[in-house]
């Protein structure tokens, strides 16, 4: 049986006796149909299977996990033992911020345990997202203004621009640890003598600065692309009909760039959600800079079990965001190509 | 066929989040006492694998190619990991919680011998198994022992040093009263008096455990209850926090690790510095560096002689999932042989465990710090030995750090230390 595999040319060669599909018009259109579906079905299932392995399984299996008890010490052998089901006790204490206590219950987690930090970890993360995407979005948009124009050496700009965004975050942040050091650069520049890593509003300010650093070239490219869909043209009619260059920028740059600037947004506070590098190695999570994700790794270490539960709490928190900017802030990353044939609704 | 208008966004949002989360998972399920493997392939030979974090100063494949050419139906493969304690730790959970049995002989930092022990990896080095462990100073032992039995042999050992200047400070003080006293000489030189590691990390543990222990306190009882409500763990700890109030801790203190106290130690901004054996070699040989014919070492102070240090290093412990026992307990045996103890310590700077070689004229001629660091040794204490080590020295580091900033008295810091602890054993 011939089939095609997928668009062939439609001049067929001149020469060559009879070509391989020769059937009635109607039949070679069915079979063309029903043949290209299977082959979408077999080139398709590896990339089906391979999400399945790397990310169904291991979300399945962490929630399963986080039904369990974590290992508890035989006091006899000293060795550990299967903790059993938990039900959703693991849910409970990470929310309740409660610790097992001894001789069975649980106490108020107190201060020096993971169990007492959910809270406080989750409201630094939304502080650092809120604020580190605020000003990403500030500064990028500034940037991306910049770029967009014509002049000399732009594309030097550009590539320029996307250097810190390359450096590894890890390496970033040792860097800025020297920096933000007591006996650093900034210190020594603006001639204070700040504990950056030793107090609290200065080390959350140290990993601020460093993730606005970081990552407003990544703003300011996704914001430069949406910037140059705008149509010089829509800019030129404005200008004669006497538009001052604040209403062209509320008027048309802003409504127009909106669908790249939710998306460069969306990607960003997701990414922020998830911070972890910056604070873990300028701080270590002391002075309230702990993120849902430093408590996720530390908990790893105390015990699989509560740790698979707060992955999966942190997951539905991440979850309930990506949603309420695709549903209600129009944060279009599906559609997009979709969308634009249907028009305005 | 058309996805229904509706689910969009929550497709998007989930893989969305999917993709950006997964990353986070753990890995491995529970646990078991591992009996039946602990009886299994004692007597077994063959080729092996030892694994180690990275092999920096080039010490452990020299010593590898020597047992190779001697074994040559046993041979060594070296895994080498990678320089960071944390994955080095975390390679080794992985690979015994899956049972691998390329995991022959694995090196285990001293903190992680009970945890491992706990869970039933490592094979107990007695009967059949028993190693000797004559000539090794009794705290290495103890810090490679969990209730009572010995699960990995003691290859280097590491303790805390004070480094002084000797141009200002003609003999070293002796107690941590001797030295806050001279910390007048620190004012007229108008620098730092003391500091240790301060920052909020594993660091802040061993130096408010040294504290603690020094005082004649300690963190945890014999049977691995916390014992943290009593006069002298408070006196300890209010050592440090008085002297960060006095300013004879530096507030600067507070964010320093090894590698900034050596670096203020070296630029000349510190009379007493505590820290580890590394620092010698660069204090002495950098070129930047202030100190380096006035550089004087002591073991650390204590309440009325040296204090006690908190104890470094590694051992060398077999899974209990290998398939070649007999080889792997000749490899570990090997490792602790007094020439190889000796190559460890003359090319990788590595403190020997075997008490004799600090007194070796070659090697105290190369380490001239040897003699100090034996005392040290001596009169170290392991860091708590508790299969719940990651939840013990978190408690330990939040509530020091919180006490040293001021934020609450030593007291209860201690107690809240002492709640912690408490709940990381209920887990059961």
């Amino acid at each position: 049986m011939a089939t095609e595999l997928g668009p062939t040319p439609v001049k067929q060669p001149a020469s060559g006796a009879a070509p391989a599909h020769h059937g009635p018009k109607g039949v070679g259109e069915d079979n063309r149909i029903a043949s290209q579906g299977r082959w979408a079905t077999w080139l398709l299932a590896p990339t089906v299977v391979a999400l399945a392995i790397v990310i169904v399984y291991p979300i399945i299996s962490a929630i399963v996990m986080s039904f369990q008890k974590d290992a508890g010490l035989d006091p006899v052998t000293g060795l550990f033992t299967d903790g059993g089901s938990a039900g959703i006790q693991n849910y409970v204490n990470w929310l309740g911020q409660q610790c097992a206590a001894q001789g069975g219950g649980t106490v108020a987690c107190p201060p020096g345990t993971l169990g007492g930090q959910f809270w406080s970890a989750t409201a630094t993360t939304f502080f650092f997202t809120v604020v580190t995407v605020a000003l990403e979005t500030i500064l990028g948009f500034w940037m991306a203004m910049i770029m967009a124009r014509t002049f000399k050496g732009r594309s030097l700009v550009r590539a320029a621009v996307l250097v810190p965004w390359a450096i590894p975050t890890a390496v970033t942040a040792q860097l800025w640890l020297f920096m933000f050091d007591f006996n650093g650069i900034i210190n020594k520049l603006f001639n204070v003598s700040i504990l950056w890593t030793g107090s609290e509003w200065p080390a959350k300010w140290a990993v601020i600065i460093a993730d606005t650093w970081k990552t407003t070239p990544f703003m300011a490219l996704l914001i430069l692309a949406g910037l140059q869909m705008i149509p010089a043209e829509v800019y030129e009619a404005s200008k004669v009909d006497g538009a001052s260059a604040w209403q062209r920028f509320r008027l048309i740059t802003l409504p127009l760039v909106k669908p790249a600037l939710m998306v460069a947004i969306l990607f960003r506070t997701l990414d922020a959600l998830r911070m972890f590098d910056l604070p873990y190695i300028l701080t270590g999570g002391a002075n309230n800079t702990t993120t849902l994700s430093i408590l996720v790794i530390n908990q790893i270490r105390q015990g699989f079990n509560s740790a698979a539960a707060l992955s999966t709490i942190t997951f539905i928190i991440i979850f309930l965001v990506a949603f309420i900017f695709v549903r209600f802030l129009g944060a279009n990353v599906v559609e997009q190509s979709g969308a634009t044939g249907k028009g305005k609704k | 066929m058309k996805t229904p208008r509706f689910l969009l966004p929550v497709a998007t949002a989930g893989v969305l989040a999917l993709s950006l989360s997964a990353c986070a998972g753990g890995g491995g399920g529970g646990t078991s006492g591992g009996g039946s493997d602990a009886e299994a392939n004692l007597d077994s030979r063959g080729p092996i694998t030892y694994v180690q974090g990275k092999d920096n100063s080039n010490v452990v494949r020299p010593l590898i190619e020597k047992w190779n050419a001697a074994h040559p139906d046993e041979k060594v493969t070296f895994k080498e990991q990678t320089d960071n304690a944390d994955q080095q730790h975390d390679d080794l959970v992985q690979n015994f919680q899956a049972k691998n049995a390329d995991y022959d002989v694995a090196s285990v930092d001293v903190v992680w011998t009970a945890e491992f022990a706990a869970k039933g990896w490592l094979q107990p080095l007695k009967d059949k198994m028993a190693i000797d462990t004559k000539g090794m100073l009794e705290p290495t032992i103890e810090a490679g022992s969990y209730k009572g039995t010995l699960y990995a042999a003691p290859v280097s050992s590491d303790g805390g040093i004070l480094y002084y200047r000797k141009d200002l400070v003609p003999t070293p003080p002796k107690t941590w009263d001797e030295m806050m006293g001279m910390c007048s000489i620190a004012k007229q030189n108008n620098m730092g008096c003391y500091a240790g590691q301060f920052k909020q990390y594993e660091g802040l543990t061993v130096n408010a455990s040294e504290a603690i222990n020094s005082a004649g306190g300690s963190v945890l009882d014999k049977d691995g209850k916390p014992s943290l409500n009593t006069p002298e763990a408070e006196a300890g700890l209010d050592n440090l926090v008085k002297a960060f109030k006095d300013g004879n801790i530096p507030a600067e203190a507070i964010t320093y690790q090894e590698e900034e106290s050596r670096r203020a130690f070296q630029d000349g901004k510190l009379l007493f510095l505590r820290n580890w054996p590394y620092v010698y070699n660069l204090a002495t040989t950098e070129g930047s560096s202030k100190v380096k014919d006035v550089l004087g070492m002591a073991a650390l102070p204590g309440k009325d002689g040296p204090g006690a240090s908190s104890l470094g290093g590694h051992s060398a412990a077999v899974s209990v999932y290998s398939d070649h026992k007999a080889t792997s307990l000749d490899f570990v045996k090997f490792l602790v042989e007094e020439e190889q103890q000796k190559f460890f310590a003359t090319q990788g700077s590595l403190a020997p465990v075997l008490g004799d070689l600090y007194e070796d004229q070659e090697l105290v001629a190369k380490l001239p710090y040897l003699p100090v660091l034996k005392t040290s040794i001596e009169n170290a204490v392991p860091r708590p030995v508790t299969p719940f080590y990651p939840a013990v020295t978190k408690a330990i580091q939040d509530n020091a750090y919180a006490a040293l900033k001021g934020e609450k008295p030593a007291k209860d810091a201690l107690s809240d230390m002492q709640k912690s602890i408490e709940t990381a054993g209920a887990g059961s």
